[in-house]
């Protein structure tokens, strides 16, 4: 052990350690950095997630709430608030118009904050907590229906209050694009003064708990079995599927970077022990002669880099946490939240993958030095080169289960993992076959000089090239994907809740009305939007079996059951649905389209047959197929759709939603006033809350790739680094046999060229190969092929291998062939 | 070109020192050094004198800190880096101590290397007659590693002598050698540099190699020995 530490501070001094050591460092820095910070932005994306609950946990009941629920959160020590949901007539001047009341406590809410503004269209600000007493804030809607601008006064039942903001953003609210009427919020203690909340009254009683998430956990263990009927208890787990969607997807990209950085890690490392062990062979023969046994010589190397993978984990891991620390702060604009501090878990993470990366490329390329011959003192040639292949796999096998721990999904784990292992078996046989190809001697020999030289450069390193071309091809996919694949992914993604997403929904169009209501539409240049039928239905059978919420333990079951249900009935699958298992349905046939969510929740499977109630008829039809929906997509969703056979002459209504381009809202308006039993839902709120939030998450995310983006540099660097050596002894004794720079330089810049484009190619293939995989498997994305890509691929290798020439030829010009070749003798 | 009196090779005044931690080390002063056509001069000295650094200045692959060299009348540092190798790939051959072959390379292609950087079109004709020369003419698609050290440094003498150079430049050459494949290779360099004309300047601390040569320059503490 002592030898080993002497060995290394002698290794270390000689600088053979360096190219090693820095790699190491470099792959545990990025995989912590990405870690902790991934583990951070985790942490705030669960967290901010919660402000569109307005809190952790949100007690809804259709009675007041008794005094011991209050003091169980408080016994808690939660932070909690409260609130009413009502709707009344709020009347300004001679105008009346329907609000959505919610009156709120001081501390509402306890998550993301209420935006006003002190008049329409002007800038708006964070709130400090609600309304003050004997005010209200008004959304938009409601100022220009009741024309009660901000300082002017409104009557609310018996009580008269003072118009104080205008109520720009809610975050509670965007979770329920159904609030039909539009927003007045008004202080707590001023409902008594109203009179409106009386016994009989409808009236929607709510509490809100906030705090440390074990104590939020506990509360929800304890409340959930005393809930009875009518109430309900939300959580972000429990309510708003749209909101966890994004959640898990942004995980998964963050996953997605932080596997990408063990990905290049590994590579890296590779390197830097080949070459490590090349420099070495000579070394472990002195010692195989001076009477080192082969024991002896694995427990002295195994012993040192041990020791090296400790340090440089730990330095890594401390690196890491610094780059974190900055990226934390460079984002704290961007992610307009304060991030939470990381936990321990990445630091051990880390360490974790250094010490394994170390051992699983390092330990097979050792154990081949234990074989040097002694006679190698006498005759360099005679020692076997390390195989390079033996410790990729090698490498690659002992971290591919990290990966997958680390990605913390299969399927992520898996695509990435199997991606890249076939790439760098394709990536290799690819190089190998083209380079053979193209260096035919017949082909070389037909070539012009200083072409030629460059082929034959190229040829005589065949198999070295090979590999060479396959790392940096591999390089190159990963910094492809992380630079144009991501934004291919991001763009995807964008898309998929695109800017031009519908922003009104139009509600209760009777059947005689559609008409009129879409030729007004197309007058005032709204366009056309598609109208769906709406049947509501009540379930009342399963195969048969009469079913109520009885039937169902689950809460949310419990209230879908309960509810009637919006059925459609379509002939054709909407464009944003897909039908994920079994059929569509024929147009002639009694059978139902459902969405597998609600399929999986209330336990009906294909084949099934469902009865339904609308009104005094009810129906009967078979579940034919399975459909998936796009949640975040912003569209008419339905969990259940018939064929029109089955629901036609049921009491239909017509649902729509379009977008209304801002400076259009008088034919809102006009059709409000057209149509007073039509419902005009204002969801511009709340598409703009969903992309705030998908914007959040990207700039996270890019961030994340930004860094790897830097790691996978570096490997590149490395990969090059790695056979600078040999390069240089060969255009040193060019040199002593009378050549130029310009053919030293020529020859190399032939080879680079080709090796750059070959690996650029290669890599822009991997990279589309992956990228496809991914937004297909993982992510669920179209992504449209990119002619970006396979400019950028080639173009970055060959600028990488030009830069590389450029500072390997200087090396070599620099230094005098006698001092080169002394140094390799 | 070359006048028929002028020496192919004149050092005059050589030094070279270098940095070594905070004081200069001295590896050769004063060198002068004249080589006439056809001649055989060996270089002698015990390990450290500075022989191998003289050789390295006299081929022009190290520079010294003082003097001048000619070579074939030119005067080897006044020319730039690019000059002074094409001047070495017209006239200069080499043999290393450590053979210096390219792995990668075959036996033909590393004879071929010079001729092909001279940008001779026959190179593959003339390095198939060189290795037979040295009698390897049946190896030509072996790779270095696959050859014995002698075998290679018969390779390596192939590669000096192909380009017809008028001054061959030896640096140790049995010096990675047993004494039979020493002697062997020896007999070949005399054969072949008395059948080229080549003049020869040889390093060597072997006092009967050194024997063989027409001249001997002793160098002890930098400086030529009486």
């Amino acid at each position: 052990m002592r030898l080993a530490w002497r060995m290394l501070g002698r290794d270390w001094r000689a600088g053979e350690l360096r190219v090693l050591a820095a790699a190491l460092v470099i792959a545990v820095a990025s995989v912590t950095s990405v870690a902790f910070f991934a583990d951070r932005v985790g942490r705030a994306l669960v967290r901010d997630a919660h402000q569109l609950l307005g809190a952790d946990l949100v007690l809804v009941s259709d009675r007041p709430w008794s005094r011991a629920v209050a003091q169980t959160i408080e016994a808690r020590g939660l932070a909690s608030a409260e609130a009413l949901n009502f709707v009344s007539m709020a009347l300004a001047g001679g105008e009346s118009q329907l609000a959505g009341v919610k009156a709120v406590t001081a501390a509402y809410p306890l998550r993301g904050r209420l935006r006003i503004a002190a008049a329409p269209g002007a800038p708006d600000a964070l709130a400090e907590g609600g309304p003050r007493r004997g005010t209200v804030w008004l959304e938009e809607r409601l100022i220009t229906a009741l024309q009660a601008p901000v300082g002017s006064r409104l009557r609310l039942g018996r009580a008269e209050l003072e118009v104080a903001a205008v109520l720009t953003l809610e975050p509670e609210r965007s979770a329920n694009f159904f609030n039909i009427a539009p927003r007045l919020m008004m202080s707590l203690e001023d409902v008594p003064a109203t009179g409106l909340v009386q016994p009989g009254s409808r009236v929607w009683y709510y509490l809100y708990a906030a705090g440390a998430p074990a104590a939020v956990r506990a509360l929800e263990a304890e409340l959930q079995p005393r809930l009875e009927r009518g109430q309900r208890l939300d959580t972000l787990e429990t309510g708003r599927p749209e909101v966890r969607a994004s959640v898990e997807r942004a995980q998964r990209f963050l996953g997605l970077t932080a596997l990408l950085a063990a990905v290049l890690a590994g590579v890296a490392i590779a390197l830097g022990t080949r070459r490590f062990v090349e420099r070495h062979l000579d070394g472990c023969a002195v010692m195989r002669c001076l009477g080192a046994t082969q024991p002896a010589l694995v427990r002295l190397y195994g012993a040192e880099f041990a020791l090296l993978g400790a340090a440089a984990s730990a330095l890594g891991v401390a690196l890491g946490f610094a780059a974190q620390l900055g990226i934390g702060a460079a984002l704290a604009g961007v992610l307009r939240t304060e991030l939470p501090a990381p936990g321990v878990l990445p630091a051990v993470q880390g360490f974790l993958v250094g010490l394994v990366l170390l051992l699983g490329f390092a330990l097979p390329p050792l154990l081949q030095l234990k074989n040097v011959p002694a006679l190698r003192v006498l005759r360099r040639e005679t020692a076997p080169r390390p195989g390079a292949l033996v410790s990729y796999v090698a490498g690659a096998a002992a971290f591919g289960g990290l990966l997958i721990w680390q990605a913390g999904d299969w399927t992520l784990g898996a695509s990435v993992v199997g991606g890249f292992a076939a790439a760098v078996l394709v990536f290799f046989a690819a190089a190998w076959a083209v380079l053979k190809l193209l260096t035919r001697p017949a082909l070389v020999r037909r070539a012009g000089p200083r072409l030629r030289y460059g082929l034959a450069s190229l040829r005589r390193h065949a198999r070295g090239n090979a590999v060479q071309v396959a790392s940096l091809a591999l390089g190159l996919t990963a910094v492809l994907l992380l630079s144009v694949t991501r934004n291919d992914l991001v763009d995807a993604w964008r898309r998929s809740a695109p800017p031009d997403a519908p922003n009104r929904f139009l509600i209760g169009v009777q059947p005689e009305q559609l008409a009129q209501v879409r030729a007004l539409l197309a007058e005032r240049g709204v366009g056309s939007p598609q109208f769906y039928p709406m049947v509501r239905g009540r379930l009342t059978a399963v195969n048969g079996a009469p079913v109520s919420e009885a039937n169902y333990a689950e809460e949310r079951a419990k209230r879908l059951v309960e509810r009637e249900f919006n059925l459609s009935y379509l002939e054709a699958l909407p464009a944003h649905n897909s039908v994920s298992a079994g059929r569509w349905f024929a147009p002639d046939a009694r059978e139902l389209s459902v969405e597998e969510g609600i399929a999986r929740r209330l336990g009906w499977r294909l084949g099934d047959e469902l009865t339904f109630t609308v009104g005094a008829d009810s129906f009967t039809a078979r579940v034919s197929s399975l459909r998936k929906l796009r949640w975040d997509s912003m569209q008419v969703n339905f969990f259940v759709i018939a064929p029109p056979r089955v629901l036609e002459g049921m009491a239909t209504s017509y649902i729509s939603a379009f977008r209304l381009e801002p400076g259009r809202e008088a034919a809102a308006h006009e059709l409000v006033a057209r149509f007073p039993n039509v419902t005009l839902v204002d969801v511009g709120a709340a598409v703009r809350q969903a992309q705030a939030v998908v914007d959040q998450l990207v700039s996270a995310v890019q961030f994340i790739f930004l860094f790897t983006l830097g790691a996978g540099l570096l490997v590149l660097y490395s990969a090059l680094v790695a056979t600078e050596d040999e390069r240089r002894r060969e255009a040193a004794v060019m040199r002593v046999h009378g050549a130029s720079r310009a053919q030293v330089t020529g020859a190399q810049r032939i080879e680079f060229l080709v090796m750059g484009l070959l690996a650029g190619l290669l890599a822009a293939a991997g990279a589309a190969a992956i990228g496809e995989l991914l937004a297909v498997r993982v992510f669920e994305l179209d992504l449209p092929p990119s002619p970006r890509l396979w400019i950028a691929g080639p173009l970055a290798g060959v600028a990488l291998l030009s830069v590389n020439a450029w500072l390997s030829a200087r090396q070599v010009l620099r230094v005098s062939p006698a001092l080169t070749l002394r140094e390799s003798a | 070109m070359n006048r028929h009196n002028h020496n192919v090779l004149s050092a005059r005044g050589i030094g070279k020192t270098v940095k070594s931690g905070d004081s200069d080390l001295v590896i050769l002063r004063e060198i002068d050094l004249e080589v006439t056509p056809g001649e055989a001069v060996a270089v002698v000295g015990a390990s450290g004198s500075g022989k191998s650094t003289l050789l390295a200045i006299l081929a022009g692959l190290d520079t010294p800190t003082s003097g001048r060299v000619e070579l074939e009348g030119a005067d080897l540092f006044a020319l730039d880096e690019d000059r002074r190798a094409a001047l070495r790939g017209r006239s200069v051959g080499f043999v290393f101590q450590s053979f210096q072959l390219l792995p990668a390379l075959t036996a033909l292609e590393n004879v071929m290397l010079p001729l092909e950087l001279g940008g001779r079109a026959d190179a593959e004709a003339a390095a198939r007659e060189m290795l037979a020369r040295v009698g390897l003419g049946e190896r030509l698609q072996h790779y270095p590693r696959h050859l014995s050290g002698g075998e290679q440094q018969r390779v390596a003498l192939a590669r000096a002598f192909v380009t017809r150079p008028r001054l061959l430049f030896a640096d140790e050459p049995t010096g990675s050698l047993d004494a039979e494949s020493g002697g062997a290779i020896i007999r070949l360099l005399f054969e072949m540099n008395r059948e080229y004309g080549t003049t020869l300047v040889l390093v060597t601390h072997d006092e009967e190699l050194a024997a063989r040569c027409q001249r001997v320059v002793r160098l002890a503490g930098g400086r030529i020995a009486a």
